[in-house]
């Protein structure tokens, strides 16, 4: 029997956890259709998240694509259906070919389980970033740290996940929320997520309190490593301190639980338990246009274009 | 001296012409590597620049890497050599990641600039003030030191010689030199 969940209008790093609620009776081994027909919009977490769950099948999941032209085409420009084609067994027509690429996509979704992948990474966004950064008011201080943030946390895969994952870098308007433009990284693996891998340093001893929510807390705000060595954990500390520079937000979610470095300008928990389980990490950084004299009005909603 | 641009280190050890950015663990371990067996050919006192000139940036986990971890070694008591680094071409973009490893490890280092040459990262207040001092006067003595630094000759070898052994002064003749002094400042 298929068990058929419905993919959120809209959909994110919130709203993804509908879908994962809607799996939670299912068995692992149970055949999916992700039914994507209705989907608007998808962030980058929900895209790199949307291959990220197939990975974490047994069975094939099948997806029944956007029904609606312009997510379809933005989809296909993302570079998503290029690898969902090896991930899922896909439904409904879209665009085999990307036509032309978009502006707005700095970095289309691509694989990262390797060190070459990352410098392939920081390699692609370093142009793009400065003229991007530029546009959202930000100066050229901020284009060095965030190919170091995006460089830091692709290598959380590199180092800890224990299989590849993907990256995607894009830059929208988010009128609901802000009235102004956000840059966004979105870093997605299905490996062995933060707990386990903090559970496997030698010696570690856990707490009377040692979850998903108490690794997430060692991990990104008391910097602890799985390793030793003292000189590991920097990378997270130096993304926190990049973002705090920029208002930026940072977002890690793993296993049951996601943590949140939570700038004024958004109303985000710090932290939330018991979320539906997920394997791996899901990272997303969110960087704000600077400045107010060039927000827009509020509008209805987002779409994909 | 010996000089080591890091970019074309970089370029030996990613077998890329296309990279120039310091970035991952692997790659600075890599790297390091690299810079350690160009220093076997070296004497057993050596001074090397490190030049970052040509790389357009460095990440924390590379930083730690190469740079954390070459100075660690060569600190350590059961060091290779005496080798002394002077840094070169370390720009702004640079400085986060170099700055954030040397404050997580309790390390400093000397780098070169346009004016001259300073020592950055974990010092306390008596060390940066005796290799100011040291900079100042170019060679001086520990008799010369201790007069200007108006402390006892025991208070300025314990100085001296500690900086010594984090590779930041160097014993010339009968006094000692800032890493990096031929530069002047």
């Amino acid at each position: 029997m298929t068990t058929v969940v419905n993919v959120p209008p809209s959909l994110d790093d919130h709203s993804f956890d509908e879908v994962l609620r809607q799996l939670a009776a299912a068995p692992d081994d149970a055949k999916v259709l992700l039914d994507a027909r209705h989907v608007r919009w998808a962030s980058p977490f929900g895209l790199t998240a949307l291959l990220t769950f197939a990975q974490t099948r047994a069975e094939l999941p099948a997806l029944a694509v956007p029904e609606l032209e312009e997510t379809a085409s933005y989809w296909a420009r993302a570079g998503f259906f290029r690898h969902a084609e090896e991930l899922y067994e896909l439904h409904g027509n879209y665009p085999k070919r990307a036509a032309g690429s978009d502006s707005n996509v700095l970095l289309e979704i691509t694989s990262v389980s390797k060190s070459e992948d990352v410098h392939d990474v920081v390699g692609r966004i370093q142009q793009k970033a400065q003229l991007m950064l530029r546009e959202l008011n930000l100066d050229a201080k901020a284009t060095v740290g965030f190919a170091m943030t995006l460089s830091e946390i692709c290598q959380n895969i590199v180092e800890h996940a224990g299989r590849g994952g993907w990256v995607m870098v894009q830059t929208y308007r988010w009128t609901k929320r802000l009235g102004r433009r956000v840059v966004v990284i979105a870093v997605a693996d299905a490996g062995v997520g933060f707990r386990q891998s903090l559970e496997s340093a030698p010696g570690k001893e856990r707490g009377d309190r040692w979850d998903d929510a108490a690794a997430l807390e060692d991990a990104v705000i008391r910097g602890v490593s799985r390793f030793r060595d003292p000189g590991r954990g920097q990378g997270l500390a130096g993304v926190r301190r990049y973002l705090g520079r920029w208002d930026g937000k940072l977002s890690v979610r793993s296993g049951t639980a996601r943590i949140a470095i939570v700038p004024n300008w958004d109303d985000d928990v710090p932290l939330a338990e018991h979320l539906p389980p997920f394997p791996g990490a899901q990272v997303q950084v969110t960087i704000p246009e600077r400045g107010s004299s060039q927000q827009s009005p509020p509008a209805s909603g987002r779409t994909q274009r | 001296m010996n000089h080591i641009d890091l970019s074309s280190v970089l370029r030996q050890t990613v077998s890329c012409d296309l990279y120039s950015n310091l970035v991952t663990r692997p790659t600075g371990a890599a790297v390091r590597h690299q810079i350690e067996r160009l220093l076997d050919d070296a004497s057993d006192r050596t001074l090397t620049v490190i030049d970052f000139s040509q790389v357009s940036m460095i990440d924390f986990s590379c930083a730690d890497e190469v740079i954390a971890k070459l100075l660690m070694r060569h600190e350590a008591a059961d060091s290779p050599r005496e080798a002394y680094f002077l840094f070169r071409g370390v720009t702004e973009e640079h400085w986060e990641a170099i700055e954030a490893v040397l404050e997580r490890r309790g390390l400093a280092l000397v780098l070169e600039q346009a004016d001259g040459v300073q020592v950055v990262g974990a010092l306390s207040a008596e060390e940066r003030r005796t290799w100011e001092t040291v900079r100042q006067l170019g060679r001086p003595t520990t008799a010369q030191l201790a007069e200007r630094l108006e402390l006892s000759t025991a208070d300025v070898q314990r100085a001296t010689e500690g900086l010594r052994r984090r590779r930041l002064l160097m014993r010339a003749g009968d006094g000692y030199v800032v890493v990096g002094a031929h530069r002047g400042g």
